[in-house]
């Protein structure tokens, strides 16, 4: 299949008009041993579309999808529900199919809704400024530390060992361009007893110094563990002049005090859980929201209001001099693409839901959360960390990866599997009766023999 | 129109969630200190009214399924719809990141196969799908660059990166964002590099140059090997921007010109729709010296056909995105490449080189051509005639749209004065490129007789030109009630 509109006899048309005999000879101008080496690589032909839909479906189908079976994954990757209208809308061509809206006369409803997009994400998270999307959560951090050393001259990012770990890896990546270099953070993770999860405050303030560009608040934290923020931003405020950034779960904002509240400088975040499908970790989008103060070093699209020549209110691609298209080497960074229309996909999430519908996925979210936690206890497991959870909490496992597959055998799709623990995540999606067969399965994995709901055996932790 | 938060009418929104029947003591438990006391300032609004606003913001938009988008650089060419309906399955859409390999064996097995085949069109040995767009395809590549270095013990000497004059802004963006200075490397009157520049500024403090091939005046850097050897002499590397891919795609391969490292803008070449600014992905490839340096984690094939993520690389750059990349995109672009073969993909070369010369051919009549030989698939026209009518390129381009046509890329490269860059993609007709051309001539025509109504334009659209000063000295980029 082939999506060229010319038939043979156009071709030979437009290559008569050009004075030239064949297609071949317009590659003249490429040498001839480059081109004689690609003669061969693959003679692979083309497929007709029913062909490549049933090998597509095949691929598909031996994949689990959520439609398969519950999921209890989370870790930065959640299986929210996304109301119908969503997909539908997104399926508007003149969305999908156009371009980083440069000529602002036929792109206004690109801007609009993309400045909507901004607006919306300054509202739940209570900053100044936000930008028009960036590729991922963990790039959008890495993206903030930049800016935090530039903004602050400094060159320590401190990370909590709390931190999504790919996020952490992503930050430290980026570190090779030497703008920063990281200092872990640990948390409180004793061997004993059941540790909280969440920064120690003592060894944050001993690590805590003149050169600290950004301390890093995951919020909540991977463990799903809510950080001390109030107690952690005092003291970066009393110690040194660096930016606070937070990692924040845009979700969880519905009833959790926003970033801006908190007196954060920069919020980042995935905004995949407003909107966009899970697909295997993308197309998401990061987010990054700032102080007003910072307004002029976020990297990125931004979408401002203005107006036309004939006085109607418009929209328009602004502060472009911050960017590579303009500034090339002096750019604050070299992003082009970004994931607009997943920005849109979230804005139209958030206005079809409403506020009242998304904090009510929020408190079933995190009811459903205390309800798996009781019950886990109630049967003899112990939680892995003991600070206050959103969505998301470890239960403490010897085996976690052969607990995982005995949950596979059941028709459950897991949790994400720490060293010692299971990470357990629970969305608005999820039952009761999904829930009460995670625990029941667990039980039957962990206590053998013991009936669902029983208390604890040898082989726990 | 109307904004969203124009719209909110307090009650309108009846969206709700079943409750779970959970105990009522099962309560919200989260310390007070945490909880958010403000008003979520999220609008409310019936489902028909929230439809109805975005069926209205689509009529503000303009993309490849409403005409022609000659966008230069841009390859903004027509999307296969049974690409978008595939990525819509829920085997591909519905899936989780950290699923267990065992769930998730048609996925990668996607992702395995579209490496190998983009391995294959590129020349390259092995090949990564976690950069999210072309740009972070360069941050991959040159920070695979740096790696290489430094694994060397040259990273201290080897400081600069060079960069053509007609480069995208990217590509010297990208050089510093992975902590590199540039040199720019000036283009001859032919538009080539020009090569003597070059050898003056090659020596043991380069780090790499980054070339795109075709370059962006849509010629064929047609001394590629000897800039292929003057490069790697001086030891520096060489990285392909594959922004210009489709225009040799199955004809050449950036590996057989000399390249170490390459990415490809699946957006472009392989027609993953571009969604109004994103997503798209940008993988990259390299020669096999450089695969240690790849970002984890690898996909694996065992002896029994089983894949797994791998990340035994101790010499990876590590992490660039959360999880593996838009795999969404990737399933659009693997159907893409099922569906053409390479004999598909080839004609998408040829065709998309014919229809720019073509093009260019009828337009030549009326504007002038810089760089008038064979191009590829793009080429630069200027607005030199109607410049003594006081006429900019900006006016000609906001007078196409009235038209019915997406302006070209303007302004851009910066090597020519006034550019206007035509890119017609090979899914354009015969008759839409005549049409096109016509469009064009009128306006020529206009621009001598009543250069006025060309200044004035556009007159067809909802909205005229904007104040971008104003936009840009007082900056409102939220919305906020007066």
């Amino acid at each position: 299949m082939q999506y060229i509109p010319n038939p043979k006899n156009k071709i030979d048309e437009m290559l008569s008009v050009l004075g030239l005999s064949s297609l071949s000879d317009l590659f003249n101008d490429i040498p001839f041993e480059i081109r004689q080496k690609c003669v061969s690589v693959n003679d692979k032909p083309g497929e007709s579309e029913l062909e490549v839909r049933r090998h597509l479906e095949q691929l598909a189908q031996e994949n689990w999808s959520a439609e398969d079976a519950p999921i209890f994954l989370g870790a930065g990757c959640y299986d929210h529900y996304i109301p119908a209208a969503v997909d539908y809308l997104l399926k508007r061509s003149e969305f999908s199919t156009s371009y980083t809206p440069y000529q602002p006369e036929i792109s206004q409803g690109i801007l609009q809704g993309i400045f909507e997009y901004q607006s919306l994400i300054c509202r739940l998270t209570e900053m100044d400024v936000a930008n028009a999307s960036l590729y991922c959560g963990g790039s959008a951090l890495a993206a903030a530390c930049r800016i935090a050393s530039e903004a602050t001259k400094k060159r320590k990012v401190l990370l909590p060992t709390s931190l999504h770990p790919e996020y952490a890896q992503i930050v430290k990546s980026a570190g090779i361009a030497d703008f920063y270099e990281t200092v872990d953070v640990p948390i409180i993770d004793a061997a004993s007893a059941v540790p909280s999860g969440v920064i120690d405050l003592n060894i944050l303030d001993s690590i805590l110094d003149e050169d600290t560009a950004a301390v890093v608040i995951p919020y909540p934290n991977f463990y799903g563990c809510l950080e001390p923020v109030g107690a952690i931003i005092e003291k970066v405020r009393a110690k040194t002049k660096a930016l606070v950034i937070m990692s924040v779960d845009p979700f969880a904002l519905a009833l959790l005090k926003p970033p801006g509240q908190w007196g954060a400088d920069i919020a980042v975040g995935d905004a995949q859980v407003l909107g966009n499908r899970m697909s295997f970790g993308g197309p998401h989008l990061g987010f990054m929201a700032v102080t007003e103060k910072l307004l002029r070093k976020i990297p990125g699209r931004l979408v401002g209001q203005t107006v036309d020549d004939r006085g109607n209110r418009s929209f328009v691609l602004t502060l472009q001099a911050r960017e590579q298209h303009i500034r090339r080497e002096k750019a604050n960074s070299n992003i082009c693409s970004n994931q607009a229309l997943c920005a849109l996909a979230t804005s139209m999430y958030l206005a079809l839901i409403g506020p009242d519908a998304l904090k009510q996925a929020a408190e079933i979210a995190h009811r459903l959360t205390n309800y798996a936690k009781q019950r886990f206890q109630q049967a003899g497991f112990h939680l892995r960390y003991s600070a206050p959870v959103f969505r998301e909490f470890a239960i403490s496992l010897d085996r976690p990866t052969e607990a995982n597959e005995f949950l596979l055998e059941n028709g459950i799709i897991g949790g994400y599997e720490l060293n010692d623990a299971l990470l357990f995540a629970l969305t608005e999606k999820r039952t009761r009766e999904e829930v009460d067969e995670l625990v029941d399965a667990m039980i039957e994995f962990s206590f053998p023999g013991k009936k669902t709901g029983e208390g604890a055996g040898e082989n726990v932790k | 129109m109307k904004l969203l938060f124009e719209k909110d009418i307090h009650g309108s929104n009846s969206f709700s969630f079943p409750e779970p029947n959970i105990p009522d003591t099962v309560d919200v438990a989260i310390p007070e200190e945490f909880l958010r006391t403000s008003r979520l300032g999220i609008p409310e609004l019936a489902e028909v009214e929230t439809v109805r606003h975005y069926t209205a913001l689509s009529k503000l938009a303009f993309g490849v399924d409403d005409g022609s988008y000659p966008l230069g650089s841009c390859t903004m060419k027509y999307s296969p719809k049974i690409c978008e309906s595939i990525a819509q399955l829920p085997g591909f859409a519905d899936i989780h990141p950290y699923q267990s390999p065992l769930t998730v064996q048609g996925a990668l097995k996607l992702l395995d196969e579209l490496q190998e085949v983009l391995a294959q069109l590129t020349g390259t040995d092995r090949f990564t799908l976690q950069p999210a767009a072309g740009a972070h395809g360069e941050l991959c590549g040159i920070m695979i660059v740096r790696a290489y270095h430094k694994s060397r013990g040259t990273d201290g000497q080897r400081r600069v990166v060079l960069v053509p004059d007609s480069a995208h802004g990217t590509n010297p963006a990208t050089a510093s964002a992975v902590g590199y200075q540039v040199r720019v490397v000036k283009s001859g009157q032919d538009g080539l590099v020009d090569l003597d520049d070059l050898k003056s500024k090659l020596g043991d403090d380069i780090a790499a140059l980054m070339l795109t091939n075709p370059n962006t005046v849509g010629l064929f850097e047609k001394n590629i090997l000897e800039i292929s050897r003057l490069v790697h002499e001086s030891g520096g590397l060489l990285y392909y921007d594959g922004a210009n891919l489709n225009a040799i795609v199955g004809v050449a391969r950036p590996g057989d010109m000399g390249f170490d490292v390459c990415h490809v803008n699946l957006h472009k070449t392989f027609a993953t729709p571009h969604g109004g600014g994103g997503p798209g992905a940008g993988g990259v490839g390299v020669k096999e010296f450089l695969a240690p340096f790849l970002p984890s984690p690898t996909i694996e094939r065992d002896e029994d056909g089983f894949y797994s993520f791998g990340t035994n690389l101790p010499e990876s750059i590590g992490k660039i995105k959360t999880f593996y990349g838009n795999f969404g995109v990737c399933v659009k672009a693997y159907t893409y490449i099922r569906l053409l073969g390479y004999d598909g993909l080839r004609a998408v070369a040829q065709n998309s080189v014919l229809n720019a010369n073509y093009l260019k051919k009828t337009l030549s009549e009326y504007y002038d051509i810089p760089f008038d030989v064979i191009c590829k698939h793009e080429f630069v026209a200027t607005n030199a005639r109607q410049a003594k009518k006081g006429i900019r390129t900006l006016d000609i381009a906001k007078r196409l749209i009235d038209f019915g046509y997406h302006p070209p890329t303007i302004y851009f490269p910066l090597i020519v004065g006034e550019a206007m860059m035509f890119e017609p993609t090979e899914t354009e007709s015969k008759e839409r490129l005549d049409e096109l051309a016509s469009a064009m001539k009128t306006i020529a025509e206009e621009c001598e007789n009543e250069p006025d109504r060309v200044k004035g334009a556009p007159y067809t659209t909802v909205i005229g030109r904007v104040d971008e000063t104003l936009a840009a000295r007082k900056p409102i980029l939220k919305y906020t009630i007066e």
